[in-house]
């Protein structure tokens, strides 16, 4: 199912949720809401669902205009944080909650609800109460019962927040595998950047209620739109400095205090015509410790990750986070060289936030 | 003890020990105490003089305060109850006005207006149960005039205004419908009460559960049905046996109404015999030994009810531990 949002608004009173939301999401694709809390994903999902009515916009599943329509009349299922199973029903009768109400006869009733179970994994638990369960054994019930009446839209409110580290990479996997086996189109809406770039076709990054981007993950990371992309996409984050870039003799150089990083000009031009000065970000992993790196700074803290550690080093004023080997045992206090990888470098309008380089 | 004990530490020990299983449970009672002596001093010494009095034959003509003077008769106040041409037809009033006013107010108005104004716009569902408690909390004398007032014969009555202005024929309405009146003056203050529970406990289902069956394909009407209802299970029993026996003995509103009229006890309830009988009789004569054989056997019913409705709903699931969860 395709479903097409156009200049979505929803406003409660005074409070805006969402503001002029346009999304084309195709068939069977996996789309991911990504934001901070209060930004308006939730509100988009549930003005989906049907439970909140536009206050502007269009939302059509495939050809059909959904605003006025009623949640029971759009076949979606949808997955809960909290899980939301029925505590005074069975498994069983969650399960087969949403097939009773369509009137299905008993008998395939019955036939569906256990071929679903076994698929989730829970046939055995079908005679239990939900408060007999663990967390991940109702959140595969909630999957059940969102999948039983074959939906042609999954919703997904944070499904995995309520889950242990653990469960959540295993729960992770099996989502977007069953998602990918069944072709249902799909909105998950998260505040975990992970789980979206891991499980996500596209993902709408969203902040205050208005969309910040909507791309492939590699897109999102690799040519961010906005400042707010930059910064809420990848982990460790971004590191961002205010630069003047200038151009001579054919020659980008990006500069602040005694930083001097020489730029190419594919990406020092855009920047270098910009009246003023620019903010520059940089991935973690594209700043190296290196004896042949012309920026010296000094070591602040080292944090072990275990595979890696994660260096905060100071220049002068200016803080950057770094990723380096545990191997080579960096002490705090250490004086080190950096290395800057400029090939990779952003450049953003600190007026208008936007990137300089992509739009 | 029976044996001498031999190590003096462990001796220390166990009167320590001793003596601390003793202190908490002191202070237990402690904090249970104010509330104790208030439950023997307003309702136990009460519930045991009249029990006392409904195995005598006090009344106007034979005072005395002195419990040791009072005649003893034994049983003989519940034999002439027994006897009581009118006491079966009391019986089945408070059978009839409890159970009608309950189903119909107490628990079925009371649901559909917490439904209704849970269902509506909150600030619109708050204004509107808020208007429901003003007959709980006018005082009744007040309340019950202005009912009298609302149904007093033409041309006075509010009512007999409006079918005159419509050219009805007029009606003296306590007296052709009495039950209609004291049913519905009870129940709309009845109402407040189940409202209050019912709408904090449908306001505390959570969101999700409530968008989940939307989603899952449910009107707003099975909504109701199949997950708003049970999940207010508990509330909804309390409301029943709580104002079941609310209303046994409630009997305020209808003395001041009809006071057991018209006619003869065409409204009497049995709490309002009791008092009757032992405060208020007609003819100056107040039976107090034999009120309160009335007033015994209400509260035998109550306290048989109340051990009925705790065992039936069972009540200490009510109130079990929480399940600790693992994942």
């Amino acid at each position: 199912m395709e479903i097409r949002i156009d200049n979505l608004t929803k406003k409660f009173g005074d409070v805006v949720g969402v503001e002029d939301l346009t999304l084309h999401i195709d068939d069977g694709e996996f789309v991911a809401f990504l934001g901070p809390s209060g930004c308006g994903k939730t509100t988009t999902l549930l003005t989906l669902a049907g439970i909140y009515k536009p206050t502007e916009g269009l939302i059509r599943f495939g050809d059909r205009v959904v605003n006025t329509v009623q949640p029971k009349d759009r076949n979606i299922g949808m997955v809960f944080q909290s899980y939301a199973l029925y505590p005074h029903m069975t498994i069983f009768q969650n399960i087969a909650y949403p097939l009773k109400l369509k009137k299905t006869p008993k008998k395939a009733q019955n036939e569906q609800v256990r071929q679903v179970a076994n698929v989730m994994g829970i046939g055995e638990l079908l005679d239990r109460r939900p408060g007999q369960l663990s967390g991940g054994q109702q959140q595969r019930v909630a999957l059940g019962r969102a999948l039983v009446k074959e939906p042609d839209v999954l919703l997904f409110d944070e499904p995995l927040s309520n889950l242990d580290a653990r469960l959540r990479l295993t729960m992770r996997g099996e989502i977007k595998h069953l998602q990918k086996n069944l072709g249902i189109t799909s909105i998950y809406v998260t505040h975990d950047q992970v789980e979206a770039m891991t499980m996500a076709d596209r993902i709408a990054v969203m902040n205050l209620g208005q969309l910040q981007a909507f791309d492939a993950p590699d897109e999102l990371y690799d040519r961010p739109k906005t400042l707010f992309v930059a910064g809420f996409v990848g982990n460790p984050p971004m590191n961002f400095i205010d630069v003047d870039v200038s151009q001579s003799n054919g020659q980008c150089v990006a500069a602040a205090d005694s930083i001097q990083l020489p730029v190419g000009k594919e990406r020092g031009e855009p920047p270098a015509g910009y009246a003023g000065t620019v903010v520059m970000g940089i991935r973690p992993e594209d700043i190296t410790i290196a004896d042949d790196g012309n920026v010296n700074g000094e070591i602040f803290l080292v944090e072990p990750l275990g595979r890696e550690d994660l260096i905060d080093v100071r220049v002068g004023p200016h803080s950057f986070i770094l990723l380096a080997d545990t191997d080579k045992q960096h002490r705090a206090g250490e004086r080190v060289a950096l290395k800057f990888d400029m090939t990779q470098a952003q450049f953003f309008d600190p007026q208008t936030e936007r990137s300089l380089l992509w739009n | 003890m029976s044996q001498p004990d031999t190590n003096p530490k462990s001796s220390a020990a166990l009167v320590q020990s001793r003596r601390n299983a003793l202190r908490s449970y002191l202070s237990a009672y402690g904090f249970m105490a104010p509330a104790g002596v208030l439950v023997i001093i307003f309702f136990l010494i009460p519930v045991a003089i009249v029990l006392y009095l409904s195995v005598t034959n006090l009344a106007s003509s034979n005072f005395t305060s002195d419990l040791a003077k009072m005649e003893f008769i034994g049983l003989k106040n519940y034999r002439t109850l027994f006897n009581d041409q009118f006491a079966r037809k009391i019986f089945f009033n408070t059978i009839f006005y409890v159970l009608v006013t309950l189903s119909i107010f107490n628990v079925g108005l009371a649901l559909i207006v917490s439904l209704l104004t849970t269902h509506i716009d909150r600030g619109a569902g708050f204004v509107f149960r808020a208007l429901w408690i003003l007959p709980r909390i006018t005082s009744p004398v007040v309340y019950i005039l202005i009912w009298k007032r609302m149904s007093a014969e033409a041309p006075f009555g509010i009512l007999n205004q409006i079918n005159e202005a419509l050219g009805q024929p007029t009606f003296n309405y306590l007296s052709t419908n009495p039950w209609v009146f004291v049913v519905v003056v009870n129940g709309f203050i009845g109402v407040s009460f189940g409202m209050i529970i019912f709408t904090s406990a449908i306001e505390s289902i959570p969101k999700d559960l409530l968008n989940a069956s939307l989603v899952d394909g449910s009107s707003r009407m099975q909504r109701i049905r199949y997950v708003i209802l049970p999940l207010i299970r508990w509330p909804l029993l309390f409301v029943v046996t709580y104002q079941t026996l609310s209303l046994l003995t409630s009997f305020v509103e209808i003395q001041l109404l009809t006071d057991g009229g018209p006619g003869l006890y065409r409204t009497e309830v049995w709490s309002l015999t009791a008092y009757h009988r032992a405060l208020s009789n007609y003819f100056g004569n107040a039976q107090w030994g034999y009120g309160s054989a009335f007033a015994v056997l209400l509260v035998m019913i109550g306290v048989v009810l109340a051990v009925i409705y705790m065992r039936v709903f069972r009540f200490d699931e009510l109130i079990a531990e929480p399940r600790v969860e693992a994942l």
